[in-house]
């Protein structure tokens, strides 16, 4: 996933602690026209080492996706865990911490209570299902289901009051800084994770392709700016480019267009998941994945030989998600960017080299996967809200023979109706 | 709305070893020269002039509270967003900094965006089924209404972004991290507002039962540990705040416990506070009552009916859970308070605001009982929800809700369901 959108400009800011190794030799040249990529003498070098990390990650979602859904919410979790512990670690002032044991814990105990709650509340209807065969793992997890908020609410409630003992004189105002900075970091990591976990378990296709547009996006601004890069785009990112920006909007939004048909074809990608099983998928096709046959114009079909054209009502989806990735995804970069300029650093993280922590990675793809959650609600998925919140309600408050005689009365009521 | 007088007072005594922050309350400067060991309620020489005082504005806050209860649940609505919309504005205005501020116009207005966002966002969710429930007489009002309520969530993203993608079109170099603070800040407390809020409106919308047991709860709490500290209060209780004892507390807590199962007896006999509004109506209220406030007789014991008259006495099931809740204003909910006061320890700061007189500002007042609405509203759907699940209920409503075509699909999904399970389960 190449960043030119997501990564911080190298040459005039300070370094905090150990960051990555890049020369600094780049820091003499230091005048506008020498900022911008085309001329960075060290730019091809630095290109193959961010090539090669890319294709490490390319390769390693790769075959997560084709693992399958449990796998790839596994993959989910464990950058979040990565991403959690980058910006937890980034604002802490060791200094202080010395004199603060346990409050590290802390911030690990809402991260867990957080993970409770918000997996728990996504993966309610998976896990009932995956529960059915064994009767006593059935009653327990239903019951968890059915108290999940209360439990996350007294864990929460035990980490507040934990908070407020460990107070101590003269670290009053660094503590409730961490508290409120941790608060933030949850809040901003797992909303766009539970987003992106919805997302799979609806079809890989609605993780997997706004997470491809994303990478072609910055591909090619990286690319458009590496070879046309003139104008400067904006004063928070030197390197961007007006050239880059334009560039790589228009390829996105062709790339959407034909990576939708392309992906929209597969099974695997397109079919929802039920469950917590691992194995094949079948499912009936969504309308939105048959493909529809336009025929083309007189003046087109004269030139080429085809006759029709076929598109999947989904590629219209697409060109949507196309367009706000080009336009407004970006800005994610820009608000790490100048996120790491206001608290003077470089980096998130090193984890990956050339290209910085995972968060930096990550920052475009998380305004992404809000956006493709919200637009996947409300605009594809069908008006049987209520019936699913029903049934939500149904199954976790009746129990068995109740819920036979609400099906029982429900029958009767219906075809009383039909008669009349 | 609590008369959270220690809480206040502990605050007042700090003055001696805290600086001042801009423009606060009058409290009397005679207490400043009392530092150290003296400042227990007990030994305080004024604390009758400010008893006074705090007991006067007490009374009016009372008194309005009262009329709006009476007057209905939109009118408490109503009164809970103008609070709201007082809280945000202290708390905005809290860590602003006036020199920033003139180097970036507009800014302020960016706050109150996101607050009409949230607004919004948290209000629509809650008040969808029943905006829907009021229009349904007009045929064009109701299209309306219910397609914007369909996008809703599209609608509240999309002016978030608009926010954030300004945000980061208005950042100006040298004032980064002054706005990025202000940006995490402004976050914190929307949450902190909109969640106490909505969560409260939600409460008010099953019954004012909820709403008003909790609320006045604390209010209990508060006075109670505000006399016994008055009469008895030796001991400290804990470092932030000095000025609270340990015998105010267990005090307070018995007379909390004691006076929530009473309580829960007394409202629970009115309609107008048990019944659950469907609509956004204004007019009274009949409903039949649900298993929760039917009276159950239990036979005394044979001693305690030697000495009483009353040989049964009658009681709500919903006593037992107000117990509950009682249990946890007494012994949690003072932990807002705690945070409130470090909070301002912290950032050495005398009170959030001083519209109340004696009491500083609205978010003196409604720090415990932010704690107590959350913990309200998850109890509620917890665990009392479920008891008064019946099937009539759920039948009631589906038919109420949702249309002929949906109820079909509900019938399906719901005996493929029942049918999986079975096979499961054999």
């Amino acid at each position: 996933m190449k960043d030119q959108y997501c990564s911080s400009p190298r040459t005039p800011r300070a370094r905090q602690r150990r960051r990555s190794n890049e020369i600094p030799s780049e820091i003499i040249k230091l005048d506008g026209r020498d900022l911008l990529l085309v001329n960075d003498q060290l730019k091809y070098r630095s290109m193959w080492v961010r090539a090669y990390s890319s294709l490490w990650m390319l390769a390693g979602v790769s075959a997560t996706i084709y693992l399958g859904h449990l796998y790839m919410c596994a993959m989910v979790v464990i950058v979040q865990i990565i991403m959690a512990s980058e910006l937890f670690n980034l604002l802490r002032i060791v200094h202080q911490d010395n004199r603060l044991p346990g409050f590290k814990l802390l911030n690990w105990h809402f991260f867990f209570t957080a993970m409770l709650y918000v997996y728990g509340r996504i993966l309610r209807q998976q896990l009932v299902k995956t529960m059915t065969s064994d009767k006593f793992l059935y009653t327990l997890v239903s019951s968890l289901i059915k108290y999940q908020m209360a439990i996350c609410y007294f864990l929460y409630i035990a980490g507040f009051v934990w908070f407020i003992l460990s107070l101590k004189k003269k670290t009053y105002k660094y503590q409730f800084g961490q508290y409120a900075w941790t608060h933030m970091i949850l809040i901003v990591v797992f909303t766009q994770s539970a987003f992106i976990v919805a997302n799979i378990f609806e079809g890989i296709f609605w993780f997997l392709f706004p997470a491809l547009l994303i990478a072609v996006n910055d591909v090619a601004a990286y690319f458009f700016g590496f070879f046309f890069g003139r104008t400067p785009l904006i004063k928070l990112s030197p390197k961007k480019t007006w050239e880059g920006f334009i560039g790589a909007s228009v390829a996105t939004m062709i790339a959407s267009f034909t990576f939708a048909s392309i992906l929209g074809s597969f099974q695997w990608l397109t079919c929802p998941r039920k469950d917590l099983s691992t194995g094949w998928l079948q499912c009936d096709p969504d309308p939105l994945f048959m493909p529809q046959y336009y025929p083309l114009p007189i003046l087109i079909s004269y030139w080429f030989p085809w006759k029709v054209i076929a598109v999947l009502p989904v590629q219209w989806h697409a060109l949507c998600l196309g367009l706000f990735a080009s336009i407004i995804a970006p800005f994610g970069g820009f608000f790490a960017s100048g996120f790491k300029r206001a608290f003077k650093i470089k980096d998130f993280g090193d984890s990956i080299p050339g290209h910085g922590g995972f968060t930096d990675r990550m920052d475009c793809q998380m305004v992404m996967a809000v956006f493709v959650y919200i637009y996947h609600q409300s605009f594809i998925v069908t008006e049987d809200y209520s019936v699913d919140m029903f049934l939500d309600q149904i199954t976790r408050n009746l129990s068995f023979e109740e819920q036979q005689a609400l099906y029982g009365k429900l029958g009767q009521i219906l075809r009383e109706g039909l008669f009349i | 709305m609590q008369k959270d007088k220690d809480t206040n007072t502990s605050a007042v005594s700090t003055p001696t070893t805290r600086n001042r922050h801009r423009k606060r309350s009058n409290e009397a400067d005679a207490e400043v020269s009392k530092a150290n060991g003296d400042h227990l309620l007990v030994h305080d020489k004024n604390k009758y002039k400010s008893m006074l005082t705090r007991a006067y504005s007490s009374l009016w806050m009372i008194g309005g509270f009262a009329l709006i209860i009476y007057m209905g649940h939109l009118y408490i609505t109503a009164m809970v967003i103008v609070i709201q919309i007082f809280m945000a504005r202290e708390l905005f205005n809290l860590l602003r900094r006036a020199h920033e501020d003139r180097q970036l116009p507009g800014f302020r207005l960016l706050n109150w965006y996101f607050f009409f966002t949230a607004m919004l966002f948290v209000h629509g969710r809650i008040l969808n089924q029943r905006l829907v429930n009021t229009v349904t007489l007009d045929k064009v009002l109701y299209q309306l209404v219910s397609s914007l309520v369909k996008y809703h969530m599209a609608i509240c993203y999309s002016l978030y972004i608009a926010g954030f993608m300004w945000f980061i079109l208005t950042l100006k170099k040298k004032m980064y991290k002054y706005q990025f603070g202000q940006y995490a800040w402004t976050h914190m407390i929307l949450i902190v507002v909109f969640t106490q809020s909505s969560f409260t409106v939600a409460n008010i919308f099953e019954g004012i039962f909820w709403f008003l047991l909790p609320a006045s709860l604390i209010v209990i709490n508060d006075i109670a540990a505000y006399i016994f500290g008055f009469f008895f209060g030796r001991t400290p209780l804990i470092k932030l705040s000095p000025k609270k004892t340990w015998e105010g507390f267990i005090g307070a807590s018995v007379t909390t416990i004691i006076s929530a199962f009473l309580l829960a007896n007394l409202m629970g006999h009115s309609q107008w506070l048990t019944c659950p509004r469907k609509d956004l109506s204004t007019g009274w209220l009949h409903c039949d009552p649900g298993p929760l406030f039917k009276p159950e007789s239990y036979a005394l014991p044979g001693w305690i009916a030697l000495f009483l008259p009353w040989k049964e006495i009658s009681i709500l099931p919903v006593q037992w859970h107000a117990l509950c809740i009682g249990l946890f204003a007494s012994i949690i909910a003072p932990f807002g308070g705690f945070f409130a006061s470090g909070f301002k320890r912290a950032f050495k700061i005398k009170d959030f605001g001083d519209s109340i007189p004696g009491h500083g500002g609205i978010t003196d007042r409604m720090d415990c009982q932010m704690v107590m609405a959350v913990f309200a509203y998850i109890y509620h759907q917890s665990f009392v929800v479920p008891q008064s699940f019946s099937v009539e209920m759920v039948l009631d409503q589906i038919l109420m809700n949702l249309s002929i075509e949906e109820q079909q699909a509900l019938y399906l999904r719901l005996g493929q369901m029942l049918a999986g399970k079975m096979v499961g389960q054999s």
